[in-house]
């Protein structure tokens, strides 16, 4: 039987589909390519442009050096990101779940257990082979608190990059004209409130910053609500409950109705779109007293050098301050002092063709030499390894603050798949509150919302 | 190009006696669904494929990360339920009725037509620079109008505060909604401007002669000899709008849908939901309902549109 032309023709172009299809899908790296991404873009004022200068312009001509040296010729390309956090996350989500991502992928901690219970991510130990983890002499220059940035469920799922830690900083030059004392350290919510006060007869001036509201995001939860919460006492998960309508969360909620009922905050900056970028700003231009924020804020927003707000002053004219609890010893373990503290870092994709050679370059992205490097391409930095902070942090005062004394008193972030979730709830009752609701009925609301979306015997309440 | 040997019309003529067996009609058969099955592949790939699997994410608890990433349950109607049962999506969907019908079945609408109502005996310049500045708010990007609007409307460092010297006044925060209505007003109105413009000029002017020696009023005018020729041109134009400004995502660029979800329409809360909190199963559900929404709009609207003006 003659071959039907128009049958032909029709196989052929489904033929033409389906290599089109399966071409779109295949991989072009080689037995020896890595690819390296991170929520970092080389561009002037782009985000984290230090991270991605570093990866682009040292760790990957280095480590292709060093593999040279070794025989082997590598290739590594860098997948530069700069976008808002959330869309990076989705973004890394997607191609960890459909293995078309890089092989090393930098991610938040806080992600961590998510992307683990979705077994997106793998632990080290089971991808790169326990013993060759092990003899990674990296790990004994982390505190263990910092290597569980990067862990879940006990098991360590990459290596931690960085930590930070987040203090109150304030503007000496209006504390000066508010006479408050350049020396200010308060050791309850009241003396803060007090400063507040004092520093309302300035004029022009946001007296406190304390961010609240969905607009914010999870600044509002990490520079916000937990820093208050373990201040009065709790942590947001304590290890079989999350925090619910609670006393402590009322009373989180109760000096945020303070704050902002008495005109100590700016509630109208809290819903602007912008109002993140805004307060740095402004507190850059010198028009706010008070700000809770982490250490990014000195080194990645008003650094003079490099900052997204610079400010030329800002070694003399920003100090800064330990955040107290509610009341001495009323704080979380019974502290006077309170501190949380995030922090990111990095895994080897589970999906990577060449898991062996990703482990190796993690290891060099984590190496003294390569720390240093980052700190000298763009300034200094709380590093993971106790090894590199006390070589380099030794020149800032700020961040040897952090590193010393905040760092032994702080909380870290539950890195449960709820957590966002959860969090979202929190900042939510923050703007009730500061668009007037009462604090006992947005506590309830915040409450509700928590047990619908883990479930009420994962929440507590009193 | 034609094949010569067999002239296209009577291929597909050829194809479509049912059960026809000879060599021609079987050549012509083969012929056609060679033309036909490629653009079916890609309908297939493109359009009814997704829908499908939208359809069935719907269907599930799939988020982009976490627990069910990997082991995705069907959950029947639930993220159906759910989202009715959701005073943000119910927040959501009467804030994009409140945004549809003021920006576009009102605003546009009626703007649109004053302006090619008014314009339509007007100097030839004077008509050239009000269609260029109203034309020009069309074809901007979209991305370009909300960093204008936004720079002007700022709090801070807007330039109507400044012009009003009236500084700190948060338009954006203060009135969310009313920001997105007129904004969107004020971008497209030129789709109704031109399409009125044209629709206005298949109205005889020896009708408008009549009504005006008649003694009619301006609105007599309108409702009597205008309106019975424009009205399929009305419908249709007020179709077209609603449906883009339902589905319009620019909102986003402007407020974010904030504060508070004051200006979240349907779709930023889409977006909100299936992107930034990556609960795939829970925005494609509510996609769908949209969708269904969109339907009955336009279901709407068409019988309007075939129902005879008596």
């Amino acid at each position: 039987m003659a071959p039907n032309r128009g049958m032909l023709a029709a196989l052929a172009s489904v033929g033409v589909l389906l290599a089109a299809t399966v071409g779109c899908g295949s991989d072009s790296g080689g037995q020896n390519a890595l690819t390296i991404t991170a929520n970092a873009i080389n561009s002037a004022g782009g985000k984290n442009a230090d991270e991605a200068k570093w990866i682009e312009e040292w760790v990957i001509p280095r480590f292709v050096e060093e593999q040279q040296a070794k025989g082997r010729t590598v290739r590594v390309k860098f997948q530069a990101t700069g976008v808002p956090d959330e869309d990076y996350k989705n973004r890394i989500a997607k191609d960890l779940k459909t293995g078309t991502g890089a092989d090393v992928v930098s991610l938040d901690g806080i992600w961590v257990g998510e992307f683990a219970e979705g077994q997106q991510i793998a632990p080290l130990d089971e991808l790169v082979g326990a013993d060759k983890v092990q003899a990674w002499d990296g790990w004994q220059h982390m505190p263990e608190t910092v290597q569980r940035l990067m862990s879940y469920g006990g098991k360590q799922f990459g290596i931690p990059q960085g930590t930070d830690g987040r203090v109150l900083f304030f503007n000496r030059n209006l504390f000066e004209q508010a006479g408050l004392p350049a020396n200010w350290q308060p050791t309850s919510w009241d003396q803060v409130l007090d400063a507040g006060r004092k520093l309302k007869a300035v004029p022009g001036v946001i007296p406190v910053q304390l961010n609240a509201g969905t607009s914010f995001g999870e600044a509002t939860t990490m520079q916000g609500i937990l820093p208050l919460l373990a201040g009065a006492g709790s942590a947001m998960h304590d290890g079989a409950k999350w925090v619910g309508n609670t006393a402590n969360f009322r009373e989180v909620l109760e000096f945020y109705r303070t704050l902002y009922g008495e005109e100590l905050g700016d509630a109208e900056l809290q819903q602007d779109a912008k109002g993140r970028e805004k307060s740095f700003e402004k507190f850059a231009k010198g028009q706010v007293g008070i700000l809770l924020e982490g250490d990014f804020l000195w080194r990645g927003v008003l650094n003079p050098t490099g900052g997204s707000f610079p400010m030329a002053d800002r070694d003399t004219g920003v100090g800064w301050a330990k955040i107290p609890a509610a009341a001495p010893r009323a704080g979380v373990n019974g502290q006077d002092y309170v501190s949380m503290s995030g922090g990111s870092g990095r895994v080897v994709s589970p999906k990577s063709k060449n898991v062996e050679l990703a482990w190796e370059l993690l290891q060099f992205m984590n190496s003294p030499a390569a720390y240093e490097q980052w700190i000298s391409m763009g300034g200094a930095r709380i590093t993971p390894r106790q090894d590199v902070n006390a070589e380099v942090l030794g020149g800032d005062p700020m961040l040897t603050f952090v590193s010393e004394q905040i760092l032994p008193i702080t909380s870290l972030r539950p890195a449960l798949p709820e957590y966002s979730t959860v969090s979202k709830a929190m900042q939510q009752a923050t703007l009730d509150v500061v668009t007037g609701t009462s604090p006992a009925d947005a506590a309830a609301a915040y409450g509700k919302a928590v047990e619908e979306a883990v479930g009420k015997d994962k929440v507590a309440s009193d | 190009m034609t094949d010569p040997a067999t002239p296209g019309p009577a291929g597909i003529a050829d194809v479509r006696p049912a059960g026809s067996d000879s060599d021609v009609a079987g050549l012509g058969r083969g012929k056609a669904s060679a033309f036909v099955t490629p653009a079916l592949l890609l309908i297939a790939a493109f359009l009814v494929f997704p829908a499908l699997w939208l359809l069935w994410i719907g269907l599930t608890d799939l988020t982009v990360s976490g627990r069910t990433s990997v082991d995705v349950s069907f959950v029947g109607l639930d993220n159906y339920a759910n989202a009715l049962d959701d005073p943000l999506f119910r927040n959501s969907l009467w804030i994009t009725l409140l945004f549809v019908f003021g920006s576009a079945v009102i605003g546009q609408n009626f703007l649109g037509f004053t302006l090619a109502w008014s314009l339509r005996d007007a100097a030839r310049w004077l008509r050239a620079v009000v269609e260029s500045l109203v034309l020009l708010a069309w074809i901007l990007p979209s991305s370009v109008v909300a960093v204008l609007w936004i720079a002007m409307l700022d709090r801070d460092a807007g330039t109507i505060n400044q012009l009003l010297d009236n500084p700190g006044y948060a338009w954006m925060i203060r009135h969310p909604l009313a920001v997105i209505i007129v904004f969107n007003i004020w971008r497209g109105t030129a789709f109704s401007m031109l399409l009125y413009s044209a629709a206005l000029s298949t109205v005889p002017p020896s009708h408008l002669e009549t009504a005006r020696l008649a003694g009619a009023s301006g609105p007599q005018t309108l409702r009597d000899v205008v309106f019975p020729h424009v009205r399929a041109h009305v419908l249709t134009n007020t179709l077209l709008i609603s449906l883009w400004t339902f589905n319009d995502f620019t909102p986003y660029l402007l407020t974010r849908g904030e504060p508070n979800h004051g200006s979240e329409t349907l779709p930023i809360f889409l977006y909100r939901q299936g992107i930034d909190d990556g609960a795939l199963g829970y925005g494609a559900a509510a996609s769908v309902l949209m969708l269904l929404i969109n339907l009955v709009l336009a279901l709407f609207y068409l019988r309007l549109l075939r129902r005879r003006p008596k």
